[in-house]
């Protein structure tokens, strides 16, 4: 989908600040956002990026509103009820009971965990098919507007780059988010010229991204 | 999937989260010490001076810099260093012709086996939304200043290579 999370490219944040003393965790509930969070895959049988999805599925301003671990609790929220491991609403009500505004809590999830076949742990899987592209290989990112999960971002979208490598196979993230299928593929990394992304006035530089393979198409 | 709409006026992030391991805690499914034991693991035992150790035997081990540029993954694997976010490592060296800078615009993908979990800037819409486009301009920001004849190369880690 295009949304908030597809950041490359933007204009507008600002410069970067870089916290000399930072701290993994700035704040007690951040570490536990994140141990939930990483939990939450397992807990609500669903997966990396089932979980990379429901980020991007928060609404813009919760994506930005908490943080990279106010995103993580929310994400672990999203799954733990699409799954039906606790009812919508459960964790709004019991914070406000924490609050000491007794309400009343939901008590039946209405969700159900997916069902789907996973052929092995991770994301990495050992595939037969042969490779349709090779280093050197001129290619297109297609311009593919999926309204689900994918991860090919807007700024390579219809420009051509170059195969540099070939990387391991993976599941491909736009099938195992929504629990289709593991539909492992060809991965690569393809090189483009930042003059190509951005205009002939742009800084010089080349972009490496890594595409699923059919996320690329020949160029004659 | 659908996506949600704008939760404004809920209780804030802490209480939220309190709220959800009070309410995992009842179920059963996660107890004070694991989350804690995955706490301490992140602040406590994986963190830079991992890649930092891998970085150090390269300077002073030729065979091993060849093996961690040849297969990556299986090198760092020499130190024990696996799991999550580093199942396939791939090492690229800086010299005075060519400097390499990793990002990842979608999320914030890192090497944690290596880096541990990533630092504020690293998950910064500014960082994320401008090192593709002016890495120059934004690692002199940050205090890298790079001679012109030094090629920038990013890296947009959108699979599962880190």
């Amino acid at each position: 989908m295009d949304g908030i999370h597809d950041m490359g490219g933007q204009d507008g944040w600002g410069t970067v600040t870089i916290e000399p003393d930072e701290q993994v965790f700035a704040s007690e509930w951040e570490g536990r956002a994140f141990a939930m969070g990483a939990m939450s895959m397992g807990l609500s049988g669903t997966n990396l990026d089932a979980f990379r999805h429901a980020l991007e599925r928060l609404h813009p301003l919760d994506y930005l509103g908490d943080g990279y671990y106010g995103r993580w609790l929310a994400s672990a929220e999203l799954l733990l009820v699409d799954s039906g491991v606790i009812p919508e609403g459960a964790v709004d009500a019991r914070a406000q009971n924490m609050l000491g505004n007794e309400v009343l809590e939901p008590v039946e999830p209405s969700g159900a965990k997916p069902e789907y076949e996973r052929n092995g742990n991770g994301s990495l899987r050992a595939i037969d098919a042969v490779h349709r592209f090779a280093v050197g290989d001129r290619v297109r990112a297609k311009d593919l507007h999926r309204r689900g999960h994918h991860r090919m971002p807007a700024y390579v979208r219809g420009h051509v780059g170059t195969v540099t490598a070939t990387r391991p196979a993976a599941v491909l993230p736009d099938s195992t988010a929504h629990f289709i299928r593991e539909d492992a593929q060809h991965v690569y990394t393809v090189a483009f010229a930042s003059t190509d992304l951005w205009g002939s006035d742009a800084e010089s530089s080349t972009l490496n991204i890594d595409l699923f393979e059919s996320y690329m198409e020949a160029v004659s | 999937m659908t996506a949600q709409p704008h939760s404004g006026g809920r209780a804030s992030a802490p209480i939220r989260t309190e709220a959800l391991e009070a309410l995992l805690t009842e179920k059963g499914l996660v107890n004070a010490g694991a989350l804690d034991g995955l706490i301490n693991r992140f602040v406590n035992d994986v963190g830079p001076m991992n890649g930092a150790r891998v970085v150090a035997r390269a300077w002073v081990d030729a065979d091993f810099r060849e093996r961690l540029l040849d297969d990556g993954t299986a090198a760092v694997g020499e130190f024990g260093f696996s799991g999550p976010q580093g199942e396939h490592i791939v090492v690229v060296p800086n010299d005075d012709k060519q400097h390499n800078v990793v990002v990842c615009t979608l999320c914030s993908c890192y090497p944690w086996p290596l880096l541990g979990l990533p630092p504020d800037w690293y998950k910064d819409p500014a960082y994320r939304s401008r090192i593709v486009r002016e890495p120059r301009l934004v690692l002199s920001e940050m205090g890298l200043d790079l001679e012109d004849d030094i090629n920038i190369t990013v890296w947009d880690s959108s699979a599962e290579n880190r």
